[in-house]
């Protein structure tokens, strides 16, 4: 196997997944053009893993944790960063075997290290999300998170889909033995022009991380959830047969991605820490109910499963 | 004599869950072929973290035929109750016997049930356990509907007998087909092993690096990792939690061991511990003449060509990112005062109707202070220890490992240079957590441990949130068996009713920051509402009503649901009296030591004979008097007594029942005729100052002795003296004077409760 040979960068760890998981006949997305807080929020994972209809897709998501942000200064912290995520639905029986053939694929030699599935279920109150699974351990260091999701946006998962997520800084910087992830070669270090991450991202984390924690306009900020939570319940709101079309097309996705837009904003506004601990609660419950709408106006779509005949 | 084995085979299972999860297969399979007549010699069950794994020996080969008799309606009976019996039985009428008994012609059905075949038996049995395996959470995979801890792949299970052919007990559970065959490790054996029987399949799992048996894999992780630390001069930290973990994430145990960097030595070796156990499951490695924990145990589950190197040295970098977040936390801690650090208490919600932790705080520093004097410590220094006691709890490294509450504030308490003793509160306040865990027994300890329970319990009493049943969210039980222990091992004198009540008080007395507190003119509430504002009220009265007046949008003490408004304005809410409420959290006390004092060998009557006096709020005294009661009623004096006693009580109640009055005048020595009557008058007149004496000095045994001395001449009045004399005065005289004997027994305790006599 020639792939098990070290990856030289971190474009090389993400095309080897890519090629991986395309050869196992995952469709290769691209990133959802929203800001996310982690690949799950991409609706190829939350709407598609509704619904009886087969699924299998594999993507880069760019995500962003504003409270996370240490203005490029922590060796492992960032606010914006990419996951790997994989969704299969439903979950094949070989899974595991299938995620471990990732790593190998990336050039974890199975042989030579100690990976490990230990206990953890994963469970998002934003999105009315629950799993059981694992956290994968390579010699003592989470790589990934693994998922049998059994329910999403409060609806029961009808086959269960398998969700894989990497983080793929942490696990390039690993099989690349990078202590400070600004180090890490971006490209192949022997290119004529080599770029560290550093290069590409020390100065938006610098800008993201004083915009986060201070400067976001938090009057503007409440606004903008208070609008896509409005946005959101209007567009499904909406006569269901377009009268321009004469018949049915239910907005499930304009409205999930207001649905986004409000998860991202709370994000920020905890960031700026104007939300007290009670008023979490509640906000994390208005995007919750937002994702349980636009769920409920997916599963009426075709692509929902809903127009097939004996569907509810 | 057949032996069954049984695997299940799937993803990992979480560690936490695999001994219960053995135990439960164990029980569920036996008992399921047991109710059907297949009885063993012997089963054993077994866990790795791919596998339940069940070994019965000695099986039946197939269960007893067995032959059943029922009994039916009988023959004149109508013709649905015969209808509803043969559907019942699953006969025909034809099939039915017909005998004759006293009352005429009935029914029996004799049903012949065949033994069956012990495979089909099993297949039945473990299809059933499965189907309703009760694991803590299960999930659905895939297209399926089963529900299993996680993905079940594959079921083995064979019927084995001496010198045969092993037979699969075939069965399908949604499309998994049962089996001879398993897998070994995932990665250092991978393909299929076909099984025969039990000693078989331990045998090539162990060729194939799995150890069957959860306590070989943790014996061997003791053994290798005591080696590999004696060989460097460390010890192991033991940990019986960590190492059932650890033995439920590996098949194959292969101990490393890593040191801890320099730079990483200085912080407390609580830290160390928590952070590598919590975080990455490492056992520590002690220096034995340091104390300083300075290695780590790692147990990996394959055996690596590189010696575990890589494995190691991925480890290690964890370790250090991990315990590089935490030396950030302790200096960033200790950047801090104690009271700076526990400024955002004052913000943090303690629970949406008691308000914020700030206030607790505060009000347990107030009681800390009012229990000093009793319990022996400085009153300055037990406020000052309460009010930093619980700042830890807003540090960041308690907010990253909250099971180090405490202990970390003894360290920052500690270097923030505070006076040991207030250092050893913030860790040891918080004890004894459990029946077993030691009681804190240094004064300003003791006063703020028992000062945050009494809290605990008065606030939760304030909102009528007691434990109910099982229900017990806030432990409470557990702090008031805490308060009484404290009481008992540190003899301290108090009362207890009273701290209670001070501690409503408390309570009370932070309302008016928060809320319009008012008092009642008069004793009764009446439709001409008269407040007085709560300020000129002072000091609080336990015994008066209170009234909120809510104006603020502040909500402690009530729910939403609960906010009164009277046509439009607010309406004074009335609050619990403090004294009714300290009473009834006496009463939930009183249930919590009569437990513990049964548990320390005293009886429920002899207990109860103490309690009924009534007032007995010093737990402490309290138990002296059930000690020296216990004795007494152990002794012969004592039971004879007890014995005399009774007969006393039955004659005064039979007696007052029937003439329909209490004797309950002092009887006249000059209406005494019999001698034994005349001896009986001098031993009360000698006794009675003597028990009052002895109470009063609290010399309980005293008290018992002085009361022993009446034996004799109760037991000789009892013998020459009729009460029932025919000349009415001497009667009542006599019967008034039995009740002078119960009354002085009475000053000691409430002997009708003590069992026996």
């Amino acid at each position: 196997m020639a792939e098990t040979s070290a990856p030289r960068s971190f474009q090389e760890v993400i095309l080897r997944l890519q090629t991986y998981w395309a050869e196992k006949g995952c469709a290769i997305l691209q990133p959802y053009d929203m800001e996310v807080g982690a690949g799950t929020f991409h609706p190829a994972t939350t709407l598609r893993s509704l619904g009886s209809r087969p699924w299998t897709a594999a993507y880069v998501q760019p995500s962003r944790r504003p409270t996370d942000g240490r203005y490029g200064e922590n060796p492992n912290r960032l606010q914006h960063y990419y996951q790997y995520q994989v969704i299969i639905k439903p979950s094949p029986p070989d899974l595991q075997d299938l995620y471990l053939g990732s790593l190998e694929a990336i050039g974890i030699d199975m042989a030579l290290h100690d990976i490990r599935f230990v206990e953890d279920d994963w469970e998002s109150p934003t999105l009315g999300a629950a799993g059981l699974g694992w956290e994968v351990w390579c010699d003592g260091m989470e790589v990934s998170q693994f998922t049998y999701f059994q329910q999403v946006a409060g609806h029961d998962c009808r086959p269960v889909s398998g969700e894989l997520t990497y983080g793929l800084e942490r696990l390039a910087m690993y099989v690349l033995g990078i202590e400070h992830v600004m180090d890490m070669p971006f490209n192949d270090p022997a290119a004529p022009i080599p770029l560290t991450y550093g290069d590409v991202f020390r100065q938006t984390e610098r800008e993201y991380s004083r915009f986060n924690f201070d400067q976001a306009d938090t009057e503007i900020l409440l606004r903008h959830f208070d609008d896509a939570e409005r946005e959101c319940a209007s567009i499904l709101a909406a006569e269901a047969v377009d009268p321009k079309m004469g018949e049915a097309n239910v907005m499930a996705h304009p409205a999930y991605d207001q649905c986004i837009k409000a998860s991202h904003v709370f994000n920020l506004l905890d960031a700026r820490g104007v939300i007290s601990v009670t008023e979490r609660q509640a906000y994390i419950g208005r995007v919750r109910a937002l994702a349980k709408m636009c769920a409920d106006a997916f599963l009426s779509t075709e692509a929902g499963g809903g127009m097939e005949e004996g569907a509810a | 004599m057949p032996d069954l084995l049984l695997e299940l085979f799937s993803e990992e299972i979480p560690a936490r869950m695999q001994g219960r999860a053995a135990a439960d297969l164990k029980k569920l399979v036996t008992d399921g072929l047991v109710a059907e007549g297949l009885t063993y010699a012997h089963a054993e069950a077994f866990a790795t973290p791919r596998r339940l794994a069940l070994a019965i020996s000695g099986l039946l080969k197939e269960t007893p035929a067995r032959r059943e008799e029922r009994k039916g309606p009988r023959v004149d009976a109508p013709e649905k109750a015969l209808e509803g019996f043969l559907r019942s039985t699953g006969l025909t009428k034809e099939q039915l016997e017909v005998r004759a008994d006293k009352k005429g012609e009935t029914y029996f059905a004799v049903i012949e049930r065949p033994g069956r075949p012990a495979s089909e038996v099993i297949a039945e049995v473990v299809q059933g356990v499965i189907a309703n395996f009760p694991w803590p959470r299960s999930m659905r995979w895939g297209a399926g509907n089963l529900r299993w801890v996680r993905p079940l792949h594959s079921i083995l299970c064979i019927l084995s007998e001496e010198g045969q052919e092993p037979e699969v007990v075939t069965f399908d559970v949604t499309g998994i087909v049962s089996g001879a065959t398993t897998q070994g490790h995932r990665f250092m054996s991978p393909g299929t092993i076909t099984v025969r029987d039990h000693d078989d399949y331990v045998d090539k799992l162990e060729a194939a690096h799995v150890i069957l048996d959860p306590a070989a894999r943790a014996d061997r992780i003791v053994h290798d990792a005591e080696q590999i630390a004696f060989a460097r001069g460390l010890e192991l930290v033991e940990d019986k939690g960590l190492l059932a973990e650890v033995a439920g994430l590996v098949e194959w145990p292969v101990v490393l061991a890593g040191k801890i960097e320099d730079r990483f030595l200085g912080l407390p070796p609580e830290v160390l511990q928590t952070s590598m156990k919590e975080h990455q499951k490492f056992f520590s490695l002690r220096n034995p003449a340091s104390e300083r924990i300075e290695g780590f145990v790692t147990v990996a589950n394959i055996v690596a060509p590189d010696g575990g190197e890589t494995i190691l040295a991925g480890n290690q970098r964890v370790l250090a990112a991990r315990l590089s977040d935490a030396a950030f936390f302790w200096e960033n801690d200790r950047r801090k005062s104690l009271e700076e650090m526990a400024a955002p208490l004052a913000e943090v919600t303690f629970h949406n109707k008691l308000g914020t932790q700030g206030e607790r705080i505060a009000r347990i520093a107030a009681l800390a202070r009012e229990i000093a004097p009793m319990v022996g410590a400085d009153p300055d220094m037990a406020e000052q220890a309460a009010k930093v006691a619980k700042a830890d709890l807003a540090s960041e490294m308690v907010y990253e490992f909250p099971e180090l509450q405490g202990v970390m504030g003894r360290y920052y308490a500690m270097e923030a240079g505070l006076p040991q003793p207030v250092a050893d509160a913030c860790r040891d306040h918080y004890a004894p957590l459990g029946p077993s865990d030691d009681v804190p027994t240094e004064p300003v300890s003791v006063a703020v441990s028992l000062a945050d329970k009494i809290d605990m319990l008065t606030g939760f009493w304030a909102i009528d949130e007691k434990p109910t049943g099982s229900k017990d969210p806030f432990a409470l039980r557990r702090a008031a068996l805490g308060i009484v222990r404290l009481i008992l091992e540190n003899s301290i004198r108090c009362d207890l009713n009273s701290l209670f009540q001070l501690s409503f008080v408390h309570r009370l007395e932070q309302f008016p920051e928060v809320f319009n507190v008012f008092v009642y003119d008069g004793d009764e509430p009446s439709d001409q509402l008269v407040l007085t504002a709560f300020g000129e009220h002072s000091p609080v009265d336990p015994g008066k009503d209170y009234f909120l007046l809510f104006e603020s949008p502040r909500n402690l003490y009530l729910g939403d649901d609960e906010m009164a408004f009277l046509n439009g304005e607010p309406k004074p809410f009335k609050l619990p009296k403090p004294a009714d409420l300290a009473y009834d959290l006496m009463t939930f006390i009183n249930d919590r030591i009569r437990v513990h004092l049964r548990d320390r060998g005293f009886g429920f009557d002899i207990i109860n004979a103490v309690t009924y006096l009534g007032g007995q709020d010093d737990l402490a005294l309290r138990t002296q008097r059930v000690e020296a009661l216990q004795k007494f009623i152990d002794s012969e004096d004592g039971a004879n007594l007890l014995t005399a006693y009774k007969r006393a009580a039955n004659i005064l109640t039979a007696e007052e029942k029937k003439d329909g009055v209490e004797y309950s005048y002092p009887p006249d020595a000059k209406f005494a005729r019999e001698d034994a009557e005349k001896a009986l008058f001098a031993a009360l007149d000698a006794a009675e100052p003597e028990i009052d004496r002895a109470l009063g000095a609290e010399d309980f045994g005293a008290a018992m002795t002085a009361m022993a001395g009446l034996r004799g001449p109760v037991d000789k009045f009892f013998d020459d003296v009729t009460v029932n004399d025919e000349n009415a005065i001497v009667r009542r005289n006599r019967l008034c004077l039995l009740n002078r004997i119960r009354e002085a027994m009475h000053k000691v305790a409430i002997f009708s409760a003590v069992e026996g006599g």
